[in-house]
């Protein structure tokens, strides 16, 4: 019943996506400068404290069935940066997203090996239960996703189905995720209004308002700007950039620019599911170890 | 013959361009016709029911009135509407249909807090916790249980839940003898008749919500439990109302498995294991009856039909307005 979509694996049943890899292929040429200016600006002030890593795997397997999505993933995620997972369709990345707050439990025929620790406790341990889990790691999808109810009950949700809503002044506590998420100036005066109600960019930062309210420590964003036209996706750029003080952030991007724009470290998937590099965002961009890595990043494939 | 070339064929109107448009215009007309039977079929259903009840309060048909027959009273709307005794082939006739209008109100009302929540209950199971293997057999079961007919449901009820389940119940801790036939019998049977609609359907209304609002409240922390009832059921609440509207249309004109289950006792009570009488039951008692056409008591027959008509047009012109508004609120 749940999620009939087990992954982006199968290239062809996401047309757009594709078409975003062409273009990105296409511009190629133009990245090199673009990268390296952007690189230098965007991140180096948190890139010069150390890394205190939040979330860590060793041999993290993902099975779909009989596919195997994901081959022995080693990585660990620093705490307050931005780490960006890059990779070709079908690479994995979606699946290592999941896998991180579990929500890969909720497919069928979902089997995971390896160790996933978050503070060092193992998120796969028997006595963990999922649900608290995704209490302390939030996500937001690719597609905006609001809830079909007032844009308060929305952002109040995460607060009432963990029964914080007695604990805290409700009100207070979506007004600071609506600003914490750079949209309570456009809503203030219709939070009776239906989410669904508001521009896709909105509605996207909607999401993120309402991750945010139940304040998780990690914040997950499977490609939370593919969706969107370039100046939502830029509101979005400039609003993790904000959150990454306050939160750790992993995010799936198809769009390298993306990447090498927000992002302090970047992991990049290759081959079906093998993690290839991972290395601080410079590093990966300007002078990667792995040739296949240098030869997607320049757009020689993928 | 037919292995002649001709390169105009098919478009200058020769033989079988003509022929094909001929055969084509026919198909079109028993299309058609098809289509008007159910139409009129309606119609004419509508017309003998107002026909005949007319003839119930007036002692004549239309027909009849326009053929100069004279008016001569019989049953007043006011008796009719406000009489608190249902006998029309008693020596003394009553004619207030309050009581049969009770029995099928009271059938429908128990029904619905059976089937309801029951219905909803196995709708969110089988969409949100059933695993896929459960759900292939439990669906089909299901199915198959709103497949039965009706009298077989009759006779579980005359066989089973009011002897075995009921009687012991009624004896024990209320010290009622129960007769062959009691109200809550028809209740039960009748909410489990409609339970297939109402899981069916609900079902349907909640796997058609998609997964990412499903994904994001899990992604919220949110439980099993949480996604069901503050997500789910909310976004699919026209379908799930929708069923709850056609399962209590159908309570209302159940006939075979309450007429066996309820009895055909016309009166008001509020004892559940008493003997009631619906009035799909009357109708049929009647039907079967001694009563001769044309008598009033066989006009009653129609002035009841009317007023079940009546009913149960309103509650799917009910199920109109309640999916208009709620499709408006919900995409």
């Amino acid at each position: 019943m749940m999620a009939r979509d087990p992954d982006d694996r199968n290239p062809a049943s996401k047309p757009r996506e594709t078409e975003e890899t062409d273009t990105t292929m296409a511009t190629a040429q133009l990245e090199d400068e673009l990268i390296t200016t952007e690189v230098e600006t965007g991140s180096t002030e948190r890139a010069g404290r150390p890394d205190e890593t939040v979330v860590a795997t060793t041999g993290l397997t993902v099975h779909y069935g009989d596919d195997q999505a994901l081959w022995d993933v080693d990585i660990e995620i620093p705490v307050h940066k931005v780490t960006a997972i890059i990779g070709p369709s079908g690479c994995g990345k979606s699946t290592f997203l999941r896998s991180i707050n579990r929500m890969n439990d909720q497919i069928d025929g979902c089997r995971i090996g390896g160790e996933l620790h978050f503070h060092g406790k193992n998120v796969y341990d028997e006595d963990v239960d999922p649900v608290a889990l995704r209490r302390k790691i939030g996500m937001v999808f690719q597609k905006p996703n609001p809830f079909p109810k007032s844009i308060y009950d929305n952002v109040a949700y995460g607060l009432r189905v963990q029964g914080k809503d007695d604990e805290v002044d409700l009100d207070a506590a979506v007004e600071d995720a609506l600003r914490g998420a750079a949209l309570w100036d456009e809503v203030k005066d219709k939070l009776d209004e239906s989410g669904l109600e508001l521009s896709g960019g909105q509605q996207q930062r909607l999401c993120i308002a309402r991750t945010i309210a139940t304040d998780p420590e990690v914040l997950l964003m499977d490609e939370p700007t593919s969706a969107l036209d370039p100046v939502a996706a830029s509101k979005i750029e400039d609003l993790i950039d904000e959150l990454v003080e306050e939160y750790t952030v992993v995010i799936v991007t198809h769009n390298m620019q993306q990447a090498a724009r927000i992002s302090d470290k970047t992991a990049v998937f290759l081959n079906g599911g093998e993690l290839v590099e991972f290395d601080r965002t410079a590093t990966i961009f300007e002078n990667p170890a792995d040739d296949r890595v240098e030869d997607y990043i320049t757009g020689k494939f993928g | 013959m037919s292995t002649e070339t001709n390169p105009t064929r098919g478009i200058t109107g020769d033989g079988a361009a003509q022929a094909d448009r001929v055969a084509n215009r026919r198909v079109r007309r028993i299309l058609f016709g098809c289509a008007a039977i159910t139409v009129l079929t309606t119609l004419a259903i509508f017309f003998v029911l107002i026909d005949n009840a007319v003839s119930y309060f007036y002692g004549l048909r239309f027909t009849e009135a326009l053929l100069g027959a004279s008016l001569e009273k019989s049953v007043t709307l006011t008796e009719f509407f406000t009489g608190t005794r249902w006998a029309p082939d008693h020596a003394t006739p009553g004619h207030g249909i309050l009581p049969i209008v009770f029995g099928t109100l009271s059938i429908t009302v128990g029904a619905a807090f059976v089937s309801i929540p029951i219905g909803t209950a196995t709708a969110i199971y089988l969409s949100e916790y059933a695993s896929e293997g459960v759900r292939s057999k439990l669906k089909p079961t299901l199915e198959i249980l709103a497949g039965i007919p009706t009298i077989v449901y009759g006779y579980f009820a005359i066989a089973f839940i009011n002897p075995v389940v009921l009687s012991p119940i009624a004896e024990t801790l209320f010290g009622i003898h129960l007769g062959r036939y009691s109200m809550l019998s028809g209740m039960l049977v009748v909410g489990i008749m409609t339970i297939p609609m109402v899981s069916s359907i609900s079902e349907d209304a909640m796997s058609s919500v998609p997964d990412e609002l499903r994904n994001g409240a899990y992604a919220l922390g949110a439980t099993k439990y949480d996604v069901s009832t503050r997500i789910v059921l909310p976004a699919s609440i026209s379908g799930v109302l929708a069923s709850y509207i056609l399962a209590v249309s159908r309570a209302l004109g159940e006939t075979m498995a309450v007429t066996l289950a309820a009895g055909f006792n016309a009166q008001i009570t509020a004892n559940p294991f008493d003997e009631i009488m619906t009035m799909t039951a009357y109708m049929v008692s009647m039907a079967r009856g001694t009563s001769a056409v044309g008598t009033i008591e066989y006009q009653s027959l129609f002035a009841v039909g009317l007023v079940l008509f009546v009913m149960t047009l309103v509650m799917n012109l009910l199920n109109d307005r309640l999916k208009r508004r709620f499709q408006e609120e919900y995409r």
